[in-house]
């Protein structure tokens, strides 16, 4: 199928013929042809009703407010995805085993792929992308570039949420300390040593 | 993910009349949301709990109570816990990873279903997820699963850590209902599977856990937490124990023993306990009482290992408390 190949030729056609619009929109759009056409086959039929909205739910998202109508069946993590467009925050499992799409909900590390959105009305949110201050990287953004804290990156917008978390809570210590208490976080690059020293360099530092 | 309604309760009595219509309650939602998106789990209306003022975490006399939906983390990382409790603690860093502790509340970690990995695959036989439709792990993969409980219909662990723990302490729970509240001991929320094993605790229809009372002891301090498993952290028990001795006079006076990873409900080991009173606690004696440990187990062909590692790992758990006191 077409939407598993982002990089089939036609989405590198299309980019090179629109280079106003961003690489995911494009994306979005040769996926959502092929996701068309694809449609007889890949639909499941529910014998039950369309899903009520859960009404106006309210998040603070990285200091901006939102008022969002949605489905009760959405996650935290694909609204901050989807809707809001925050693509920072990424999906590995989406069942809580891999931490990539962790966040800061009311200043608590969690995994937002496990949370439905329709619970937090009135939640403050904190994403990779609000880590940023004034053209000015986060200190453990800095630290994980300055340690090699990552190789392909997809990890990283979750490992440095909760390696923001793992400072706060007072559980960066030591090395050993930081594995444990970062152990919700999975690196399939085997980053780890340059994660372990960029967190532990930033809590230095804190 | 199956079409469902959400509401938020906003009062005790208000969720209970929710729930006794039908509706299932959600908490921190990192079991049930996970088997929703499988359709494993289908619910049709949810009640929102997190709302209610069960969040509370208080020492009363010697006893520690923990609200049904206080976090694992925030349990775990209370100084009154820290200083009394130790092991109920120690438990709960043991289980899942720092942020599903920070969702995740006691109630619901108690409540949490079987991790089989034919529970979660749609297409596999499973009696606990389609009753009557048989057992893919009695011969299939089930290295990880039950020695004690077990039934021709299921052989799924109950993957709790803190449950291990309440039950060798005696905990209690205090639980309300349509018909009002009740208060038992955490041992009996757990059912054997038997040929019902779709039907995991006693709960009756309605009923909204309170909190769970952790009675103090003299050996609330002496007490150690060994999960043994596939990887250092964030990963379910291979076997665990949960050991407490109350030593006087060079002899052991009183002993606590249940174990993790190897029974459908967290399992007792009263003829170990039994066995190490009047003691002198030293290894050789931890060796032979722990012996008894492996009395009546069914071993599947995947996990025959477990008959060696469960009382390798209680002597280990047992040696550790000596070390706390």
């Amino acid at each position: 199928m077409k939407s598993e190949k982002p990089f089939s030729d036609d989405a590198v056609q299309i980019e090179q013929n629109c280079g106003g619009l961003s690489r995911r929109a494009i994306l979005l759009t040769v996926g959502g042809v092929a996701a068309l056409a694809a449609a007889p086959t890949a639909q499941s039929i529910s014998e039950r009703p369309p899903t009520a909205s859960t009404g106006r739910v309210r998040l603070v998202v990285n200091g901006k407010p939102h008022e969002l109508d949605l489905d009760p069946r959405r996650s935290l993590l694909d609204v901050l995805r989807e809707t809001l467009d925050l693509t920072g925050t990424k999906k590995g499992c989406n069942q809580g085993a891999c931490g990539a799409c962790t966040v800061l909900l009311n200043d608590r590390r969690v995994v937002s792929c496990l949370t439905l959105a329709a619970m937090h009305d009135g939640a403050q949110i904190r994403t990779i992308e609000g880590l940023e201050a004034n053209g000015e990287l986060h200190p453990l953004q800095t630290a994980f570039v300055e340690h090699d804290g990552l190789q392909c990156g997809f990890c990283t917008p979750g490992q440095i949420m909760s390696g923001i978390g793992c400072i706060a809570e007072g559980h960066a210590g030591t090395p050993d300390e930081i594995r444990f208490w970062m152990s919700g976080n999975i690196c399939r690059c085997g980053a780890y040593p340059g994660i372990v020293a960029a967190v532990a360099d930033a809590a230095k530092r804190a | 993910m199956l079409p469902f309604t959400i509401e938020k309760a906003t009062s005790i009595q208000g969720a209970i009349a929710a729930a006794s219509s039908g509706r299932r309650f959600i908490a921190g939602g990192t079991t049930l949301i996970d088997l929703m998106r499988e359709e494993v789990e289908r619910p049709e209306h949810l009640v929102d709990i997190n709302t209610l003022p069960l969040s509370d975490i208080r020492i009363e006399g010697s006893d520690l109570v923990i609200g049904a939906l206080a976090r694992m983390a925030d349990v775990a990382a209370h100084p009154d816990v820290q200083r009394l409790h130790p092991l109920v603690a120690e438990s709960l860093i043991e289980g899942a990873s720092p942020q599903l502790r920070n969702m995740a509340s006691i109630g619901g970690n108690l409540l949490q279903r079987a991790r089989c990995p034919y529970f979660r695959m749609l297409d596999a036989s499973c009696n606990k997820r389609s009753p009557g439709s048989g057992c893919a792990a009695i011969n299939g993969l089930n290295a990880g699963h039950a020695i004690f409980g077990t039934s021709n219909h299921c052989v799924a662990t109950h993957p709790s850590d803190i449950a291990v723990v309440l039950v060798a302490l005696e905990a209690t729970m205090q639980v309300r209902g349509p018909r009002g509240e009740r208060s038992f001991p955490v041992e009996e929320l757990f059912r054997l599977p038997g040929d019902t094993p779709h039907l995991e605790h006693t709960l009756l229809p309605g009923e909204l856990i309170l909190t769970v009372r952790v009675p103090g002891s003299p050996y609330s301090r002496r007490a150690r937490y060994l999960k043994v498993r596939d990887r250092a952290s964030y990963e379910f028990a291979l076997v665990s124990a949960a050991a407490a001795l109350d030593v006087g006079g060079g002899v052991i006076r009183q002993a606590r023993l249940a174990v993790g990873g190897v029974g459908t409900r967290p399992w007792r080991l009263g003829a170990v306990e039994k066995a190490l009173i009047g003691k002198t606690p030293d290894r050789k004696v931890f060796e032979t009482a722990a012996r008894l440990a492996i009395e009546g187990a069914r071993p599947l062909s995947g996990n025959h290992y477990k008959l060696e590692l469960l009382p390798r790992t209680i002597v280990r758990a047992l040696e550790m408390t000596g070390e706390a006191a």
